[in-house]
């Protein structure tokens, strides 16, 4: 199920390692960024890529957050929770922001458009409240400035 | 106070081009060592500027290197860019804002341990400090300052970036060379074998933060006395309460009061309440405290720590049984659960916050809190259960009134039920 490309580039990892499964995160994510999350099939590819049995692979993608075993939506928002941001009101922020989405943290908006993570400290405590959307860092936010920015995201 | 040294450049408009760092005189340093100096004299350098790791436990970086063996045909150096401690984003602005001090850093950590392989162990979420290392490090290949024979020298260095993938506990250095292999992120046991002696792959490896590495080249360039006269210069994170939230760079040992001022001060001028000194794993210290040099001698005085630098102002609106909920919420979340007393006493702990919060709290509980701590302590792997325990304390002894407040204002305890409270169900992992 995976394309060309992404076969390709997975063996290409497989060379910067001395052993075959430390490619596996970075191939995951390789995966991932094609198919949006992990299905079961795109393990089992990626494990006959690596030539690893696909237990180890289902094992190492169920502890990482941020390998999907489960369907997210076409943009992925990760709201820090944590102390820093927390201080800088970022409860008001996620009580906006899941207000705008119609769901709550954890969940995926029924159109497919938008999964809304709270997350821990994401690094960024110079732009509390913060969060990404997709690769981009975001803040400080205001809880307006937040749904505004999920607006705009097709 | 003088120039800044680790964050002089980060602000340029030109930050990541290799001709503006070789203009500023970037490269002079690994240059020098490759053609003049032997392995054991960069070491030296290190080892006389008394650097210490600022990952968080503060080890001194030269001993370090001096365990790894000489004779071994095969190591490795790993850098650790996994920051994750809450209010920590110094080495990230150092990633991004000036990526060939780092690679420069990682250059001259390898050619003193006699390290042909480096891997960058970068959290997933760092997608603009990945891009700009990676276009530093392809900048530096090409300029011979990576890859075979370095600047036409016998030594020779490859340098890849690994991507996490959403795992606090990756930055424990044992759990990050189990996720650079392929597997979970969960710590081994140690000692016997620390990673300088089977590391990665089971052979001899260096494991240092961005932040220590990029202290490198200043040292060999400039020499251990000049560092030292410099403060020797170190980087806090300040967030939270402060009007503008940044990394200071500043002496080692400059008090809290002095970092908030340069922060901008406490937002609403209002008075500070307490402070994290070193990230949440560190005891959270009080206005009294406010004074105390920011070093690791003294804090370790006071049952705190340096730890990452992470200073996080909270001011007297503060709620601190919130606050000390959530940091304990956190350690629940990224407990890798290999051991018996983290992985079930930060369960239970954040269970009695949850009830005291919500008008549920027993006196009892107070003594079970700090029962809790007793037993968190010494008792796994790794830091991380351990790192509850500090902010129960303080809590417990520092800011009692607060949760007698909670207990007092509680309705007719009842009996609740053994709740998990882990919210709603994620996609991942």
């Amino acid at each position: 199920m995976l394309s060309e490309g992404a076969r390709k580039d997975i063996e290409a990892l497989r060379t910067r390692y001395p052993v075959a499964q430390s490619a596996l995160i970075p191939a995951l994510l390789r995966a991932q960024e094609e198919l949006g999350w992990l299905p079961p099939e795109a393990m089992a590819e990626v494990a006959e890529l690596l030539g690893l049995p696909v237990e180890v692979v289902a094992e190492v993608a169920s502890f990482y957050t941020l390998l999907f075993t489960q369907p997210v939506g076409r943009h992925v928002v990760q709201l820090c929770t944590n102390v820093s941001c927390m201080l800088s009101g970022a409860e008001a922020v996620r009580e906006r922001v899941e207000e705008e989405l119609g769901i709550r943290a954890g969940q995926t908006t029924p159109d497919g458009r938008v999964t809304l993570l709270a997350v821990e400290c994401l690094a960024a405590c110079d732009h509390a409240p913060c969060m990404m959307v997709d690769e981009r860092r975001c803040g400080p936010l205001t809880p307006e400035a937040a749904a505004q920015l999920l607006r705009e995201l097709d | 106070m003088g120039q800044p040294v680790l964050l002089r450049h980060v602000r340029e408009p030109d930050q990541g081009e290799i001709e503006a760092y070789e203009r500023r005189g970037g490269y002079a340093a690994l240059r020098r060592a490759v053609r003049e100096m032997t392995p054991e004299q960069v070491t030296d350098l290190v080892d006389r500027a008394q650097l210490r790791g600022r990952g968080g436990a503060g080890f001194p970086t030269g001993r370090k290197w001096k365990f790894v063996p000489k004779d071994a045909p095969v190591k490795y150096l790993v850098v650790n860019a996994d920051e994750g401690e809450p209010g920590t984003f110094k080495d990230r602005t150092l990633l991004e804002g000036d990526p060939h001090l780092l690679v420069e850093g990682i250059a001259l950590a390898a050619y003193a341990n006699g390290v042909r392989t480096a891997y960058v162990y970068m959290r997933r979420e760092f997608y603009e400090a990945r891009r700009r290392l990676e276009r530093a490090i392809a900048q530096a290949y090409e300029r011979g300052y990576l890859g075979r024979k370095v600047l036409g020298t016998d030594f020779s260095l490859d340098v890849y970036v690994h991507p996490g993938a959403g795992a606090y506990i990756a930055g424990e250095e044992t759990a990050l060379l189990e996720s650079l292999e392929g597997r979970r992120a969960m710590p081994r046991l140690k000692p016997p074998y620390f990673p300088a002696v089977m590391g990665l792959y089971a052979k001899p490896t260096v494991l240092n933060n961005v932040e220590t590495l990029c202290c490198v080249p200043w040292i060999v360039r400039e020499g251990p006395e000049w560092w030292l006269e410099q403060g020797p210069p170190q980087l806090y994170s300040v967030s939270g309460h402060v009007q503008r939230p940044q990394v200071v760079e500043a002496p080692l040992g400059t008090p809290a009061r002095e970092l908030i001022a340069r922060a901008g001060g406490v937002r609403g001028g209002r008075r500070v309440k307490a402070f994290y000194p070193g990230g949440t794993s560190s005891r959270p210290l009080t206005a009294q405290h406010l004074d105390v040099p920011l070093r690791h001698e003294e804090l370790a005085k006071l049952g705190s720590m340096l730890g990452s630098a992470a200073v996080i102002v909270m001011d007297e609106t503060t709620d601190m049984v919130k606050v000390i909920a959530r940091v304990c919420e956190f350690y629940r979340d990224e407990s890798c659960g290999k051991c018996t007393p983290c992985r079930e006493g930060t369960v239970w702990v954040t269970q009695i916050l949850d009830r005291i919060l919500h008008g549920r709290g027993r006196w009892e509980d107070l003594d079970l809190l700090a029962s809790l701590a007793r037993n968190m302590t010494g008792t796994c792997f790794c830091p991380l259960g351990e790192s509850v325990p500090p902010s129960l304390r303080a809590g417990l002894e520092d800011f009692r009134e607060e949760f007698e407040a909670y207990i007092r204002a509680a309705r007719e305890p009842v009996h609740m039920p053994v709740r998990l409270h882990l919210g709603a169900p994620a996609p991942g992992g």
